[in-house]
């Protein structure tokens, strides 16, 4: 209980302190009581009884040490009297906690996306039950694969369905876009297609209306759907949900079922869904193409292991089953041997992971060792306080405090700058993982993220606040204790006191601080250049002035057999519009992403390569010049002979280099794309395909007239070029509008994809730029101190090389001599390191060697130039010394 | 909280004290120690006030202010229930500490 009571005297500490003093002075009287009974003079007991009793104030503070609550008083005295220094320095402070909060901020701010795109769970009722199942290895490619979370082609969700013993529940659903609003103005907006149970086995409750339920998975015509809370409050003003609340879709009214919770945003991290509605199973599904993503709830004593082992036992039967009908022996074999897998799905699934994770990781590495050059600039400049504060710590040893409570103090003291910096951190973090979220955001499409400081993240800026206290704060607490009171006292303030240890703790920290900059400034310089390599690439193509048009045209219910045709006119009709220079079909858009492989067979070599059919014009209209042979002409159709124009890469691997033009390459059969064998007539140069980063793969084009009926769908894409894009557009919208009422239309901007592609890229060149320079500033400030710092230390000696007649040359080489010293030690040990760095950061750098030459010396003389700038101006200031103020000072 | 080492002792020696005296102030059971022990032990104001003020915290002791003998105010301790049963507790520890070191004195 008397903890209590101590706790409860908080507040009046002044009582206790008087009770204490009370009883040690009753204390001594009663000692001296004693003595003078046993016939001592008065004057003689007190001082025995003093000497014997010693330092009374130490005495008493160790007695409050025992006392808990008076403990904490203590640190509070501390605490106010650390305060009380940092507001008579302020420079100093505002400078220490600004590098500290934007050191803690920077690594926070990256941290905090990590933890929303990684370690958040889903926004739903016990998420670790979540389960996705997936085929173990991935399909490796074969069929359509519809988007990168799409596993599960129709007939294995069928199947899935039927059989799921170790789920309580499972769905299935996909990312689809939605086309919103009259059939002239469509805007595009997120769409979720789901199977009936999805909402049901995920838990999630309507806020308005109700959800999609199975009997709502009939019809393959879209006509209802549900609205997400943001889309429903932006677009449909968020009015309460009626039987007859419908939005236009495509040009057709559809019903709104209700609206989902705020803060349910699908099962995709990084986007947010705006319409979800329900799938449709047609009769006769397609087999190869995988669309879907299964996943479903654990049932309780279910391990993700048996529910693995399950799908695994079920396996052979469902792809038995399942597999499509047309492809060639091996790959139907294939198909059959593929296995199903559980994994954890509470996390949900996400783009952004799959893309950044790597350049997140990077980048905390890359604050990280900023932080860690802000903790060395910090030391120093507590180091320097430190040292002018020693007089002071040698007078309170010698009035009888010990090491320890010197230490506390101190240690409290850095403390406290680094709470104040990990606070302003945290505040600052948010703005900066905003503004990174915003620079990694395409043309297309927004990042909804959702970004909050919660436990983790709170977790880790203490942590990281807690460390860099002990980086910073340590050491130059230990050497500030370690005082002789007596040399300290007698050297006073004069130039003698630093011993040549001490500095070089000092020189030790700038060394680091250069070593990790050069590191940072030759990671911003490589990634700066790969970014800038990639912008300039030449991919082969023209880039600037095409615009993509993507036209739909199911309502239009043209007959299979005529597709071809009606396809040829709109090209022509596209071709007539102003403002349209060239125009070309084709069945691939380049350097988006997509692929389109074939597997082929040329003489006995068998492999893959990438089709891609197209209309004649497109290789005039993308600018790919024809190497040798011929282009395809209007005569190339599907009753003529089936050609191919292939790439260099092409001819290297199936011609060994050889002659092509004649030569016959057979394609395997797919379904819908039947077996077949062409004539190579034509040859270009190799091109990039999806992606500006690949290496150049065999590339194959057929005339999109010989694009097989059977796979002919009601949509076409087409490469349009124009110097006035939007001209364009107007042009054709206007020309097709009078002929094709229903007609939908899409249009993109070839250049402005390839650049959305390079986000990542460019945050990464933009940040390590950033941190570089910063980086280099903090080298600056920091040398700067420790040479003004030495040369106070130094003014006796200085002083004395003046009057001596040292001229100014002589002074400034002696402050440059320093700094050559430690520059060249930082430089090796910070070269040594780029090198151990740059080969973890090779992926992730395009036409660059991680030990490129030129960027290396380019950042080593970059800094060297600037260190001796720095120190230049400390230098000729201690040139300028007058010699007989610094030798008065003795 | 059995502390089977010889720091204790000094602990013991305050609640021996207390359990023979009764209530005490600081400066009677130093001299209290010192006398009895012919001058053998001496205890430091240094040691003995924050053991005093940790043993009250712990709830071992009580502490009341009361007039001396020469009619000057002290804070007199006293044993409470606790303090009694720590006291027999660090005594039969004090034993086996004692017999530990013998047997190892002993050892040859």
């Amino acid at each position: 209980m008397g903890i209590f009571r101590r706790m409860w005297a908080l507040g009046r500490r002044s009582k206790l302190d008087r009770e204490i003093d009370d009883e040690l002075r009753e204390h001594m009287r009663l000692h001296v009581d004693a003595d003078v009974a046993k016939g001592m003079s008065p004057d003689e007991a007190i001082r025995r009884a003093r000497l014997r009793f010693g330092n009374p104030t130490v005495v008493k503070e160790r007695v409050d040490a025992e006392d808990a609550a008076l403990g904490f008083e203590s640190f509070l005295r501390d605490a106010r009297y650390a305060v009380r220094g940092f507001v008579k320095s302020p420079g100093f402070t505002i400078v220490a906690v600004l590098t500290l909060a934007l050191g803690i901020g920077a690594n926070t701010a990256v941290f905090q996306l990590l933890d929303a795109v990684r370690l958040r769970s889903l926004p739903i009722s016990r998420p670790q039950d979540l389960t996705e199942l997936r085929i173990v290895g991935g399909n490796k490619g074969l069929g359509v694969n519809d988007g990168m979370f799409a596993n599960f082609t129709i007939p294995m969700w069928q199947e899935v369905r039927r059989h799921h013993d170790p789920l309580s529940g499972a769905f299935a659903w996909r990312t689809a876009d939605v086309m919103v609003g009259k059939l002239s103005e469509l805007k595009r907006v997120h769409g979720l297609e789901v199977s009936g149970e999805f909402f049901n086995v995920l838990g999630i409750v309507p806020w308005q209306g109700r959800l999609i339920e199975p009997q709502d998975e009939a019809a393959c015509q879209l006509n209802k759907a549900v609205a997400s809370y943001s889309y429903w409050k932006a677009e449909m003003g968020g009015q309460a949900i009626t039987p007859n609340t419908t939005i236009m879709v495509e040009g057709r009214p559809i019903q709104i079922l209700g609206v989902t919770p705020p803060g349910f945003f699908g099962l995709t991290v990084g986007d947010r869904f705006d319409l979800a509605y329900p799938t449709c199973i047609p009769p006769n599904p397609r087999r190869e193409v995988f669309s879907f993503s299964v996943m479903g709830r654990l049932k309780p004593g279910w391990s993700i292991e048996r529910a693995s082992a399950y799908f695994d036992a079920l396996s052979a039967g469902l792809f038995e089953s399942t597999a499509p009908d047309g492809y060639s022996a091996e790959t139907t074999k294939m198909y059959k041997s593929f296995r199903l897998g559980a994994y954890q799905a509470g996390e949900g699934v996400s783009w952004l992971r799959e893309e950044y994770d790597s350049s997140l990781k990077l980048l905390l590495v890359i604050t990280g060792l900023v932080l860690l050059i802000a903790c060395a600039n910090l030391a120093n400049l507590m180091l320097a306080r430190s040292s002018a504060r020693q007089r002071e710590m040698a007078i309170r040893m010698a009035l009888g405090a010990s090491r320890g409570r010197l230490l506390r103090q101190l240690l409290i003291g850095s403390g406290l700058l680094a709470m104040g910096g990990a606070a302003l951190g945290v505040a600052l973090a948010q703005p900066l993982s905003r503004l990174m979220v915003r620079s990694l955001e395409t043309t297309g499409d927004a990042i909804h993220l959702v970004i909050v400081t919660d436990w983790r993240v709170l977790l880790f800026a203490a942590a990281v606040g807690v460390l860099t206290c002990m980086v910073f704060g340590t050491l130059p607490a230990l050497r500030g204790t370690r005082v002789d009171p007596l040399s300290s006292l007698k050297a006073g303030e004069r130039g003698v006191a630093g011993s040549r240890e001490r500095f070089g703790v000092q020189r030790l920290l700038v060394v680091t601080q250069i070593a990790v900059s050069l590191v940072l400034l030759v990671g911003a310089l490589l990634f700066v250049r790969s970014y800038r390599n990639l912008m300039t690439l030449d991919p082969g193509m023209r880039e600037s002035g095409i615009t993509i048009v993507l036209l739909g045209f199911e309502s239009e219910h043209v007959k299979p057999e005529s597709l071809a045709a009606y396809k040829r006119q709109l090209v022509e009709d596209v071709r007539a519009a102003p403002g349209v220079e060239n125009v070309a079909a084709t069945t691939m858009l380049p350097l988006r992403g997509g692929s389109w492989s074939h597997g082929v067979r040329v003489g006995r070599a068998e492999g893959q390569s990438r089709f891609t059919y197209v209309s004649p014009s497109y290789f005039a209209t993308m600018g790919i010049p024809i190497v040798s042979g011929r282009g395809f002409t209007a005569m190339d159709t599907t009753n003529a002979p089936p050609v191919l124009i292939v790439n260099q890469m092409f001819v290297r691997k199936y011609f060994g280099g050889g002659q092509a033009l004649g030569r016959q390459v057979q394609v395997m059969p797919e379904p819908q794309y039947p077996a077949r064998i062409y004539e190579v007539v034509g040859t270009i140069q190799d091109t990039k395909y999806n992606d500006l980063r690949g290496d150049p793969e065999p590339m194959a084009f057929v005339p999109i007239d010989q694009f097989p009926e059977t796979a002919q769908g009601p949509g076409m894409a087409m490469m349009v070029a124009a110097k006035d894009g939007p001209g364009a557009i107007a042009g054709i919208r206007h020309a097709l509008a009078a002929k094709h009422p229903q007609m939908i239309l899409q249009f993109l901007d070839f250049q402005l994809g390839i650049r959305d592609g390079l986000v990542g890229e460019r945050m990464i060149a933009m940040l390590s730029g950033f941190f570089g320079v910063l980086a280099v500033l903090l080298v600056v400030i920091g040398l700067y101190g420790v040479l003004s710092y030495f040369i106070t230390q130094r003014r006796n000696e200085i002083g004395i090389r003046i009057a001596l007649g040292a001229d100014r040359g002589r002074v400034v080489g002696l402050v440059l001599r320093d700094t050559a010293a430690m520059l060249a030690i930082g430089l090796v040990l910070g070269t040594g390191l780029a090198l151990f760095a740059g080969r973890a950061a090779t992926t992730m750098l395009f036409g660059l060697k991680p030990y490129d030459a030129a960027t290396l010396v380019f950042s080593i003389l970059l800094l060297a130039v600037i260190a001796v700038l720095a120190s230049l101006l400390p230098a000729f200031k201690a040139s300028r010394l007058n010699p007989v103020d610094a030798l008065r000072c003795e | 909280m059995a502390k089977n080492d010889l720091q204790g002792a000094l602990d013991l020696l305050i609640l021996k004290t207390l359990s023979q005296l009764g209530a005490m102030h600081g400066y009677g059971i130093a001299v209290h120690i010192e006398e009895v022990s012919d001058a053998l032990l001496t205890v430091e104001e240094g040691s003995l006030y924050p053991a005093l003020h940790r043993m009250e915290q712990s709830g071992w002791l009580r502490a009341e202010w009361a007039m001396t003998e020469s009619s000057r105010k002290a804070k007199f301790y006293s044993l409470t229930a606790a303090g009694k049963k720590q006291l027999a507790v660090r005594e039969k520890n004090w034993e086996q500490v004692v017999k530990g070191v013998q047997a190892i004195l002993r050892f040859a």
